[in-house]
C-alpha cells in the first residue's frame, strides 16, 4: 500500500499506508490529522482539506483542474503555489512515500 | 473546564464535529456521545447522492473511522436513547437504564422527516422518506431500471432522489403542491432551471397539484391519487416534504422551543449548561432566529460548542453554504436568502453555467450558483468579509468577483 506522510504546522509527522484509489482527504480524516475536516465529503464544495504537496511531489502528484482552482480561493488558509485540495488527490504506487503538508 | 464531562445527545455531523474540537482543545475532558443508530456515525449529504447512486459504500460515508473513537477517548454509546434529562442533578437517564452525568451537554439531536398522515397512506411499507441509512437502503433496493416512483414534495430532497432514480432507470414523477418547485427555499430562476434539467432527463415534474390519497393496494402503496381523481400509478413512494426539529427530549427537560431547541448566540440554551447544534436548533441570526438544516451549520455550530466549552468564548456568525448535485449539476449555495426581494443573474461561461444572486433593496444576501464553482467561491469570500456587491456588478460577467469591494461603489 501507498505510503503518505502529512507533516504538521508544528513539524509533528502523522504517516499512514492509505489503499491505492482513497482520497487523501478521507486518509487524513481517518488518521487524525488535524486541519484537515473535510466537511462536504469530498465533492469540491468546501476547501477544508487544503494541503501543500511538498516541493519533491509536485510534479507527479500534478495541478489542480479548473473546480479546484476556484475553491483553492476560498481556503481558510493562506493559498500558494502547492496548493491542492486533497480530496482531489488518489493514494496510487505511483505517490508512494508522499508527503504533504498542513497549512497553518 | 479541566475534565469537564461532556454528553452530546446524537451523533451525526454537529456531534462529531464537537467532540473532534473538544479533543484537540481539551486533552482530558470526559467525552461521550450517545447515538439512537447501530451503525458508526455516518456523513448524511451523501445518503441522496453518491451513496443512493451505489458510488460510495458505507466504509466511504463514515464520519470517523470505527477505531477513531477509541483513539481520541471518546465513548460512542451506540443504539440507545436518551430518554430524559435531570437538569438539577444533571444527569441523562438512557434506555438501557443506565445514567451519565454531565457538566456540559449538548442537544445534537436532528430532525425528523415528516410523513403524510397514516389515513392517506403515508405510513405504507413502501412508502420512503429520505433521512438516514436505513432510509437509503430501503429506497436503493427499490430503484431498478422501469420502477415507477412517485416523488411527494419539490424540495431539494425529493429531486436528488429523483435525479439519482432517474440515472437508473427509474421512471420518476415528482409531485408539488405549490406553485412551483423549491417554493420556500430558492427564487424562480433557480427553480426554472432545475425543473429544466430534471425535464431534460425525462423526470415528470407536476407543480400546483393537490395530492388526496396514496392508494394502496393488498396493503402496499400502487399509486398516487391527485385531486380530479387522476391516478398516478407508482412501485413505490417518497416523501420529501421537510423535516421537523426533534425537540422532544430538550421540552420534556423544560429547555425554551421556538421552531427548535432555541439558543443564545453562543448557541447555549436557557440553560447554561446545555447547548444545541444543528438542525435541532434555533439561534439568533440578523435580528431574527433561524434554523438551519445543513452540514455546514452542524459542523460549525459543533465545534463553536466546543470552544464555548473549553472556555475560548465565540458568538456563532458563520457564512452559511449548502450544496446539492442533480444530474450533471453542481449546485452550491452561499449565504441565506431570507427576505430577499429581488434577484439578478451573472451568466457563465457557457449556457450551463449562471449564478442567481439574492438582494434584499441593495444588501447582498446570498447567490445560488449552477456549475459555477469560482462565482461561489468569490461570493463565499465576499459574504465572509462583509464587502459591498452592488447588483450591476453581480449581473456583470466583465465584473471581477475578486475586486468587490475593493473599488468605490
Amino acid at each position: 500500500m501507498p505510503h503518505v506522510t502529512w507533516i504538521l504546522p508544528d513539524g509533528k509527522k502523522i504517516g499512514a499506508d492509505v489503499s491505492a484509489g482513497t482520497s487523501l482527504m478521507t486518509a487524513a480524516v481517518a488518521n487524525n490529522v488535524a486541519g484537515v475536516v473535510g466537511e462536504c465529503g469530498g465533492c469540491l464544495s468546501c476547501a477544508t482539506c487544503h494541503v501543500y504537496v511538498d516541493d519533491a511531489w509536485l510534479d507527479k502528484v500534478g495541478p489542480p483542474d479548473s473546480i479546484e482552482d476556484a475553491m483553492l480561493e476560498v481556503t481558510d488558509t493562506q493559498r500558494t503555489s502547492s496548493s491542492r485540495l486533497s480530496c482531489q488527490i488518489e493514494a496510487s504506487q505511483e505517490l508512494d512515500g508522499l508527503i504533504l503538508h498542513v497549512p497553518q | 473546564m479541566t475534565g469537564a464531562r461532556v454528553v452530546i445527545i446524537g451523533a451525526s455531523h454537529a456531534a462529531i464535529a464537537a467532540a473532534t474540537k473538544l479533543r484537540s482543545l481539551s486533552g482530558d475532558a470526559n467525552i461521550t456521545i450517545v447515538s439512537a443508530e447501530k451503525d458508526f456515525p455516518y456523513q448524511r449529504p451523501p445518503l441522496s447522492k453518491a451513496y443512493l447512486a451505489g458510488k460510495s459504500t458505507f466504509e466511504n460515508i463514515l464520519l470517523r473511522p470505527e477505531n477513531w473513537y477509541e483513539e481520541n477517548r471518546i465513548a460512542l454509546r451506540r443504539a440507545v436513547t436518551a430518554t430524559g434529562i435531570d437538569r438539577p442533578e444533571k444527569v441523562v437517564r438512557l434506555s438501557d437504564g443506565s445514567r451519565l452525568s454531565y457538566d456540559r451537554l449538548i442537544l445534537a439531536t436532528g430532525a425528523i422527516a415528516r410523513r403524510l398522515p397514516a389515513e392517506v397512506g403515508g405510513y405504507l411499507p413502501n412508502v420512503y422518506v429520505m433521512r438516514d441509512l436505513a432510509d437509503a437502503n430501503a429506497l436503493k433496493s427499490e430503484m431498478r431500471a422501469g420502477q415507477r416512483l412517485v416523488v411527494i414534495g419539490g424540495g431539494y430532497i425529493g429531486l436528488e432522489a429523483a435525479s439519482e432514480a432517474s440515472k437508473k432507470g427509474v421512471r420518476v414523477t415528482v409531485l408539488e403542491a405549490a406553485d412551483r418547485i423549491l417554493k420556500r427555499v430558492a427564487a424562480r430562476e433557480t427553480a426554472d432551471d432545475i425543473r429544466a434539467l430534471h425535464l431534460s432527463h425525462g423526470v415528470d415534474i407536476r407543480e400546483g397539484v393537490q395530492l388526496r390519497r396514496i392508494v394502496e393496494v393488498n396493503g402496499m402503496a400502487a399509486g398516487v391519487e391527485l385531486d380530479g381523481k387522476t391516478i398516478l400509478p407508482a412501485d413505490f413512494v417518497l416523501t420529501g416534504i421537510g423535516v421537523s426539529p426533534n425537540t422532544a427530549l430538550a421540552e420534556q427537560a423544560g429547555l425554551e422551543i421556538d421552531n427548535g431547541i432555541a439558543t443564545d448566540a453562543y448557541l447555549r440554551t436557557c440553560d447554561p449548561a446545555i447547548f444545541a447544534a444543528g438542525d435541532c436548533a434555533s439561534f439568533p441570526w440578523k435580528g431574527q432566529r433561524v434554523r438551519l438544516e445543513s452540514v455546514q451549520n452542524a459542523t460549525d455550530q459543533g465545534i463553536t460548542i466546543a470552544a464555548n466549552i473549553a472556555g475560548d468564548e465565540r458568538a456563532y456568525d458563520a457564512v452559511p453554504w449548502f450544496w446539492s448535485d442533480q444530474f450533471d449539476l453542481k449546485l452550491q449555495i452561499a449565504g441565506l436568502n431570507i427576505g430577499y426581494d429581488n434577484v439578478v443573474t451573472r451568466k457563465g461561461a457557457n449556457p450551463a453555467c449562471r449564478a442567481h444572486f439574492y438582494f434584499k433593496g441593495d444588501e447582498f444576501l446570498s447567490v445560488d450558483c449552477l456549475n459555477d464553482p469560482l462565482t461561489f467561491a468569490l461570493s463565499r469570500k465576499i459574504l465572509e468579509t462583509s464587502r459591498p456587491l452592488s447588483r450591476e456588478q453581480a449581473q456583470d460577467p466583465q465584473f471581477s468577483l475578486k475586486s468587490a469591494g475593493s473599488l468605490p461603489l
